[in-house]
């Protein structure tokens, strides 16, 4: 594989960030807004993302019944279906339609009107699909002029460049960079400046592109099978004009587009301009059963009336003047369905939000985070099933595995276990590399060889940090050497620039056993129950993650005594690691193992009806949401029900009777900002830590950004450490005003305190007995 | 049909900054008149009773398409919720004419107001049942943010205009 250097990718990264990342940040981070905003808004929108997801599922399960279906509908209604195999398959085709279209035409022309024997000419209508096969490539080198009509895709053209969001193509230029490259290129009299001069210009120098080409081609958002329906979304215009113009109109489609009935249509109609732009509706959704009614528009004969020589309805369906072609394309589609993994990406409706709502993205954009075609999160999916997994492997790290992107999608779709399983199929697919030694004894993984020294060493970050804290002091002090740091760095890309981890001695767990155990959790529980608390009867186990454990251990003594202090007795026992660490580098089948031996220590506990406390949110994501695919369904339900946050439970408990006067509280108005984790809150588990600081005085004010860009191991990396920070410091412009800042995760507080450079603590730390003010 | 689904379709409206107002059918072709900034071309108005001015060119050719200011066209129905208007592909080429001139003055009698977007899919499977199956649910004025800032009337109208039918 000729994959990029970690100096070259971080080179890339860096030029992205200064070049694209601003206008990228400025638009994708507005349309996120708005997103949230309206899916806010939305009363319905939990039961629309359900019908859509299931009417994917279903359409994707009848595939090939649906493309018998689509064939049948619209034969009736007189046009032709072809379904292309692969990008040259799909390419020759047009080709061939485009030719025999513009010959007929110029034959017309020679025995009449004003003969013309130039190029054909085709206009388009905005199309990923088309990109993926490099269509306009295809017809050029076949003597067909190209022209796109949707404004971003055309200046795109102009500029000779490509798409960096999948909706919003041109999204890295701003006014001022398209404004030179028009004057440059088109040398009008007066220079071009707003963009509503842009507009007006492009929109008459399209125009009449438009009027005087031979074939109209557009994408399909969706394809109605019952019908022949095709549906286009958008706000210009253009594909109207491009379906509706010229005589001959092909569509081409991902097979991907079918869904069943036109009534299987209004909820993706509902969801898609809300989901990619924050719009209620696009302007235009344009569902055409070609060929149509509409007359077509000759604009050499501007003497006939448009409505011709009555071709119209009288002649049966659709006008006789007019060809259809749908072209759907295969290109790895089948494949992708026959993958149990991969399938879901097929229910993507480009709608774009993935990209929006990722903290990476908003940085770089789909030029740093995308392919040969696909930008975004759901890329890693479509590249790996249309391009191949090299495609993907180019970007497929810039997925954090934040799960932004999964309170987004609007048909759920689980965008970064996609990536997680690309990541781990790529791991696989490596040579064994000469550092393997350097981590083989701290990495008693599963996996094969040949994945990434660095990665192999995250993934198995709990024994790294079981040894570091054993040696600890001396191995923080080597840790932190200069020719550790660089040795470090060359083998295992961490880059020197970030403070490592210091490990403690004395761990959590040992801390918890030195003091006297679950005894004598269970006589200060009582003793504070009898001092005033309430009658709470429940026993906590309290999840010792690797940070928590080894390396941030005053969160897990403040969660003890706030759990004692509120009369429940707890327990903090050794236990594996939850596989979090293995997941986000793509190591599945270690975190597979670690799941399953992780819920085996635990289910006598949850059989005794004992509740399990995790403070890391990264790991009880894992044991909410990745578990639902390691672990048996009622191994997983069980978990997942017994589970909770520290904060969330606080909450509980508070609400059930526990007084907040036996922790440390503020005095109703002290501000405190407040940054939850990024996998905090697609778990929904942001309100409960908010609310617990306010019922105990404080003031907490939430940060928006998505992710602080940390994100456990990514912000070590050395390719991506300048990235990592440019996403960090949009989270510290947030909250550097406030005098207390506290963080739920682990890798955000590191990421904070490094940005800010003073001390962040979890809430718990906070609101624990006995705290006292920084 | 209520009288707060119209009122929803004019908030709607509102919102979108695309002009309406409720006219008696027997006033309607004045309105008409009166909205359609010449030269303006048009399909012809299928409801009883209404008929568009003489100043609005039934039949256009395509220089009169391509030079027209307004092209005034009946709709299919209109969706109170999202402000939205369906623009029918009809042999007569409504929608060449809703979508060329800069402006659009749609036309649509009060009882094809339906409330929300499910009442507009109910409405658009019995068109598709009746042959009717090329529609265009048109919001607002053609819209691009392409350009480095957001612009009205790219490639379809830039103004628009409905005009509602309050006894039909
Ligand atoms: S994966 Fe979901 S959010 Fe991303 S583009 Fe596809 S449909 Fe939209």
């Amino acid at each position: 594989m000729a994959q990029r250097t970690r100096s070259e990718r971080a080179e890339r990264i860096r030029h992205l960030l200064e070049t694209e990342g601003p206008a990228i940040h400025a638009q994708a981070s507005a349309s996120n807004d708005r997103r949230k905003e309206t899916y806010g808004g939305t009363d319905d929108l939990e039961a629309l993302r359900t019908d859509a997801r299931a009417i994917k599922e279903d359409a994707i399960e009848r595939l090939p019944e649906l493309i018998e279906t689509v064939r049948a509908a619209v034969e009736a209604n007189g046009g032709t279906v072809y379904v292309a195999d692969d990008a040259a398959d799909a390419n020759a085709y047009v080709a061939d339609v485009v030719r025999n279209e513009a010959d007929a035409a110029d034959t017309a022309d020679a025995s009449g009107t004003t003969g013309d024997a130039d190029a054909p000419s085709v206009v388009k209508s905005k199309s990923m699909t088309t990109e993926e096969i490099d269509l306009n490539e295809g017809l050029e080198a076949a003597g067909i002029d190209v022209t796109e009509t949707d404004l971003g895709e055309w200046v795109l053209q102009v500029a000779d460049d490509t798409p960096s969001h999948i909706v919003g193509p041109a999204m890295h230029l701003d006014r001022g960079q398209i404004a030179d490259l028009f004057n440059e290129r088109f040398d009008p009299d007066e220079p071009f400046d707003t963009a509503e001069e842009l507009t007006r210009f492009a929109r008459d120098h399209l125009g009449e592109i438009i009027t005087e080409a031979d074939v109209g081609i557009t994408g399909a958002n969706f394809v109605v099978a019952e019908s022949g329906t095709i549906t286009l979304i958008t706000n210009e215009g253009n594909a109207r004009k491009c379906a509706v113009t010229p005589d001959t109109h092909v569509a081409i489609a991902g097979v991907e587009k079918l869904i069943p009935t036109l009534s299987d249509l209004e909820p993706f109609v509902d969801l898609i301009a809300k989901s990619a732009t924050g719009q209620p509706i696009s302007q235009y959704v344009t569902m055409l059963s070609p060929p149509t009614d509409s007359p077509t528009l000759d604009f050499e004969s501007p003497d006939e009336p448009i409505t011709g020589d009555g071709n119209g309805a009288a002649d049966g369906p659709g006008n006789s003047d007019r060809d259809f072609h749908l072209v759907l394309l295969d290109n790895g589609r089948t494949d992708m369905r026959e993958d149990d993994q991969l399938r879901e990406t097929l229910y993507c409706i480009r709608c774009g939000a993935c990209s929006n709502s990722c903290a990476n993205f908003q940085s770089v954009g789909g030029h740093g985070f995308g392919g040969e075609t696909y930008s975004g999160g759901i890329a890693t999916g479509w590249e790996a099933g249309v391009h191949g997994q090299d495609s993907a492997a180019e970007f497929n790290d810039l997925c954090t595995g934040c799960t932004r992107c999964v309170d987004a999608c609007p048909v759920k779709i689980d965008i970064p276990w996609i990536n997680t399983v690309v990541r781990d199929r790529i791991n696989r697919s490596g040579d064994a590399e000469s550092y393997d030694f350097l981590v083989d004894g701290l990495t008693p993984d599963e996996e094969a060889g040949g994945i990434d020294p660095g990665k192999r060493f995250f993934g198995n970050i709990g024994t790294v940090a079981k040894a570091a804290s054993a040696t600890a002091p001396v191995s923080n002090w080597l840790a932190d050497a200069g020719p550790v740091r660089a040795a470090l760095e060359h083998a295992l890309g961490i880059d020197r620039r970030r403070d490592l981890p210091t490990f403690r001695q004395e761990s959590l767990v040992d801390w918890f056993e030195e003091r006297g155990g679950p005894d004598a959790s269970s006589r200060r529980a009582a003793r504070a129950a009898r001092d005033g608390g309430a009658e709470i009867d429940r026993e906590v186990v309290l999840y010792p993650d690797v940070y928590t454990n080894y390396v941030d251990t005053e969160r897990g003594k403040a969660a003890v005594r706030t759990l004692e202090a509120l009369g429940v007795p707890v327990r903090v026992p050794d236990l594996p690691e939850s596989g979090r660490a293995a997941l986000s580098q793509g190591m599945i089948a270690t975190a597979d193992r670690q799941a399953s031996r992780l819920f085996a220590a635990l289910a006598e506990d949850l059989d005794a009806g004992q509740d399990v406390v995790v403070i890391e949110p990264s790991d009880l994501a894992a044991m909410h949401r990745e578990y639902e695919r390691l672990l048996p369904e009622q191994s997983f339900d069980r978990l997942q029900e017994s589970s909770y946050e520290i904060c969330e439970y606080v909450y509980g408990l508070l609400e059930n009777g526990a007084e907040p006067s036996a922790l440390s509280t503020g005095d109703g108005s002290e501000p405190v900002a407040y940054h939850s984790h990024c996998q905090q809150r697609t778990l929904d588990l942001e309100a409960p830590t908010v609310a617990v600081l306010e019922r105990c005085g404080y003031a907490p004010e939430s940060s928006s950004a998505e992710c602080c860009g940390m994100a456990g191991s990514f912000g070590y990396k050395q390719e991506y450490y300048e990235l990592s920070m440019d996403v960090g410091e949009r989270l510290a412009t947030q909250v550097e005003d406030a005098e207390t800042v506290v963080a739920s995760g682990t890798s955000c507080g590191d990421q904070l305190e490094a940005l800010l450079e003073r001390e962040v603590p979890h809430p718990i730390e906070l609101l624990a007995p006995g705290h006292s003010r920084r | 049909m209520t009288v707060d689904t119209i009122g929803r379709f004019e908030r709607a409206l509102e919102g979108l900054e695309v002009e309406f107002e409720r006219v008696a059918a027997a006033d309607a072709s004045e309105r008409i008149d009166a909205v359609a900034d010449a030269p303006a071309v048009g399909a012809a108005l299928p409801y009883e009773g209404v008929s568009l001015p003489e100043a609005v060119t039934i039949e256009p050719t395509t220089a009169e398409l391509e030079a027209a200011r307004t092209g005034v066209t009946p709709v299919g129905f209109a969706i109170a919720e999202y402000g939205s208007v369906a623009v029918e592909s009809t042999a007569d080429g409504a929608e060449p004419i809703a979508l060329y001139p800069d402006r659009h003055v749609a036309v649509v009698p009060e009882s094809d107001v339906v409330p929300n977007l499910s009442a507009g899919f109910d409405r658009l499977a019995d068109g598709f049942d009746a042959g009717r199956d090329s529609v265009v649910f048109a919001t607002g004025r053609s819209a691009t943010a392409d350009m480095g800032d957001l612009v009205h009337g790219v490639h379809g109208p830039g103004e628009v205009h409905v005009i509602v039918l309050e006894d039909r």
